[in-house]
């Protein structure tokens, strides 16, 4: 397969949900080339240059299937600091930032269930099934927004205020 | 056209200091092929909310209106015909009597209604084999899945003149796959022009819904809608255009 092919392919396994620009597939192909997990085959009448897996190439892929993917490995999950800033930080209404994420990620549901729903072929699979990923990933995070909403109403945590609060209100703060 | 309006509904149960408020103010629209999702914590009025929508409770304050016609003027006889012909309940679990055959449980809201039995079981029929159960009409509930038990309640809840159907964590025990066949038919349903008030706790369940509604504590706190492009959902990251 070449740099196109490759792109077509990957694309159409993952329904178009990650675009890729030729620019990184041929990055990429030069790097297995470097180590030798692919090798170059003789350039077409077009001009492509077709690339073959070699075995190395064959070995890495299936480690790669055979590794799970730890949490560590993904970018730090912004969501869960900005909460945490937002409890911590005076005059913020956590609520509300809350209730924003919330309608925000159940719109995202919305929109990938519709997509879902015209994907109804079974060649669709693979598709459908990175959407599942997204819809499964959307639902947790709506899951975890409704428990900080539960966990934020039982233990009604003593109002944050801004500094120049009355001193009155400020030592009231004690945690029940 | 709406089906269900609810206008500034209130429910209050018992008096005095235990007075329980379960809905304070709410009013919802919802339209013919519509679908609207209620989410909230336990105890937030979900299940008030939808016994009021299908006339299985009165309000405390507010008017409800199904098809135009307002509940709350209803003699009982009426609000019980208004029921059986244009609403249809589908719940977690026991919505189908064991001692009927599928066809016989799809079949009772029409006999309830006066229609003899021998020309139900045509409209019965066809409404099992619209949710994929051709031939099963013969069988008893227990000889059926749990996912078929649901999609003969649903047929049962959408047979006959029915616009308004009103599932109440209509997926409970089943697993994924079969919770998302029963969505699926329940949005076609709706699609096909009925109104759908659909109570869960699942996000990804109520995705399936045009609108889905928060309600905290006997008021709705948010609604969402859909947005106008779903595809721009799958736009590499930062590249708008």
């Amino acid at each position: 397969m070449h740099g196109y092919q490759l792109r077509a392919a990957f694309e159409e396994s993952t329904g178009g949900t990650w675009p890729l620009n030729i620019g990184q597939v041929y990055t990429t192909l030069s790097r297995l080339e470097r180590d030798r997990l692919v090798r170059p085959l003789p350039k077409s009448d077009e001009g492509q240059r077709p690339y073959a897996i070699t075995d190395a190439g064959r070995a890495e892929l299936a480690a790669w299937f055979a590794t799970p993917i730890g949490r560590t490995d993904r970018p730090r999950d912004e969501l869960a600091i900005k909460l945490a800033l937002a409890l911590t930080t005076p005059g913020v209404d956590v609520s509300a930032v809350v209730q924003a994420q919330r309608g925000a990620t159940m719109r995202t549901l919305q929109e990938y269930t519709r997509l879902k729903a015209r994907a109804d072929q079974p060649a669709d699979l693979a598709w459908r099934l990175v959407l599942d990923a997204m819809l499964f990933q959307a639902e947790a995070e709506v899951r975890w927004l409704d428990h900080c909403e539960a966990s934020l109403v039982r233990h009604s945590p003593p109002p944050l205020r801004v500094p120049q609060a009355t001193p009155d209100t400020a030592t009231e703060a004690s945690p029940r | 056209m709406s089906i269900l309006e609810l206008h500034d509904v209130h429910r209050v149960h018992g008096s005095g200091p235990t007075a329980v408020h379960a809905l304070r103010g709410v009013t919802l629209h919802v339209d013919e092929g519509e679908l609207v999702a209620v989410m909230g914590p336990s105890g937030s009025g979900k299940s008030t909310l939808l016994n009021l929508a299908g006339g299985l409770d009165r309000p405390t304050k507010g008017e409800v209106v199904v098809d135009g016609t307002v509940l709350g003027d209803c003699t009982r006889g009426a609000l019980a015909a208004l029921r059986r012909r244009r609403v249809g309940y589908v719940f977690q679990d026991l919505n189908l009597l064991a001692s009927l055959t599928a066809a016989e449980n799809v079949a009772l809201p029409l006999e309830l209604d006066g229609v003899a039995v021998r020309r139900t079981r045509q409209p019965a029929l066809a409404a099992l084999a619209e949710v994929d159960l051709d031939g099963y009409g013969p069988r008893f509930p227990d000889e059926l899945s749990g996912g078929q038990q649901q999609r003969v309640a649903i047929a049962g809840a959408l047979i006959g003149p029915r616009g308004l159907v009103l599932p109440d964590e209509p997926t409970g025990a089943l697993d994924s796959q079969t919770g998302e066949a029963v969505l699926r038919l329940l949005r076609s349903r709706v699609d096909a022009g009925a109104a759908g008030v659909l109570v869960t706790h699942e996000a990804r369940h109520a995705a399936w819904a045009d609108r889905v509604v928060f309600l905290r504590d006997g008021s709705i706190v948010d609604t969402s809608g859909p947005l106008d492009q779903p595809e721009e959902l799958l736009a590499p990251p930062g590249g708008g255009r």
